[in-house]
């Protein structure tokens, strides 16, 4: 009876393949969805009674809000799995995860305001829920900033790792600030215990664009840790034969 | 179909400007994303082909 090896993949020489098999796959879902998704936000569900077609900017914002806040979550369990246990292999997915997670927190930001003027009257007010997403978007770039300031890359890891785990409290601070602030941003319209508020079709759009976007990341970022591989373990043997085999 | 017309859809009831400016950044950024990824795997592997090259020469190619 074979034990269980949990650290399996932490072999940066067996996750590259398993990689590049599944990259294809994430990629195909994300423009599957992506295309149905739109497909249900500007063609199928009706134009909102208050906000007018405005409203189909939630087909975008609030997937990419979101991601940007599942993706930090992800890069620092990652982080702190290469913190604890001293795997190169989490901490170089959690550099993978956050240009990604950047790029949705600004998009999340930037769709938000221009949801904002036409129904608020402005594109930004410093409510709790807009100011602690731009404080994500710092906590993004910071940790981007921190790991490519430190030449030696197993200590870039673990700087990273400490501000990434640090800054996890932030998620929460989004999450629930609709809800512990008076805020201008909207409260939640789904819940885990009670009925959404919302027309079908435009809730069936939404979830379809957030797995869009899921699909979207990991294809992304698994391509992406397949390039730091290659680049930070350039010296090994299976990289060697790696670029023998594909030449 | 939920649009009268064409121009209707693009005029999405004249939040245009506001609609079709998020869908278009979101969209860019996003092939934007995958198009620098590809030329950082491509420029990677030319780099590790060359420094094998030069290994494999002796450092003179």
């Amino acid at each position: 009876m074979n034990k269980f090896n949990w650290f399996k993949y932490a072999s940066p020489q067996t996750f590259f393949p398993l990689a590049g098999k599944l990259i294809p796959w994430f990629s195909a879902v994300a423009v599957i969805f992506c295309i149905v998704g739109l497909y249900i936000g500007f063609f199928v569900a009706p134009t909102d009674r208050q906000q007018g077609d405005a409203y189909r900017i939630i087909f975008l914002h609030v997937p990419a809000a979101w991601m940007s806040m599942f993706i930090y979550v992800v890069m620092a369990f990652w982080a702190g799995i290469g913190l604890a246990f001293n795997t190169r292999m989490s901490s170089m997915m959690a550099s993978a995860l956050a240009p990604t997670g950047a790029m949705f927190t600004f998009l999340a930001l930037w769709t938000g305001a221009l949801w904002g003027k036409p129904t608020w009257g402005a594109w930004w007010v410093w409510d709790a829920r807009l100011t602690s997403e731009l404080i994500l978007l710092f906590l993004y770039v910071g940790f981007m900033a921190l790991q490519a300031s430190i030449d030696e890359p197993r200590r870039a890891d673990k700087a990273g790792a400490v501000l990434a785990l640090v800054g996890v409290v932030n998620v929460p601070v989004i999450y629930f600030s609709v809800k512990w602030w008076n805020t201008l941003h909207q409260g939640s319209s789904i819940n885990l215990r009670s009925a959404p508020t919302m027309a079908m079709t435009m809730l069936l759009g939404m979830l379809i664009m957030a797995l869009a976007f899921w699909a979207y990341t990991i294809a992304v970022s698994l391509v992406r840790v397949r390039c730091i591989l290659l680049e930070r373990e350039r010296h090994t043997d299976w990289v060697k034969q790696y670029m023998e085999g594909n030449k | 179909m939920i649009w009268e017309s064409w121009s209707d859809f693009f005029a999405m009831g004249g939040y245009a400007l506001y609609v079709w400016g998020s869908l278009v950044v979101v969209f860019s950024l996003m092939l934007c994303e995958v198009f620098v990824l590809t030329l950082r795997g491509k420029s990677s592997r030319k780099e590790l082909a060359r420094a094998s090259d030069a290994a494999f020469t002796g450092g003179r190619t």
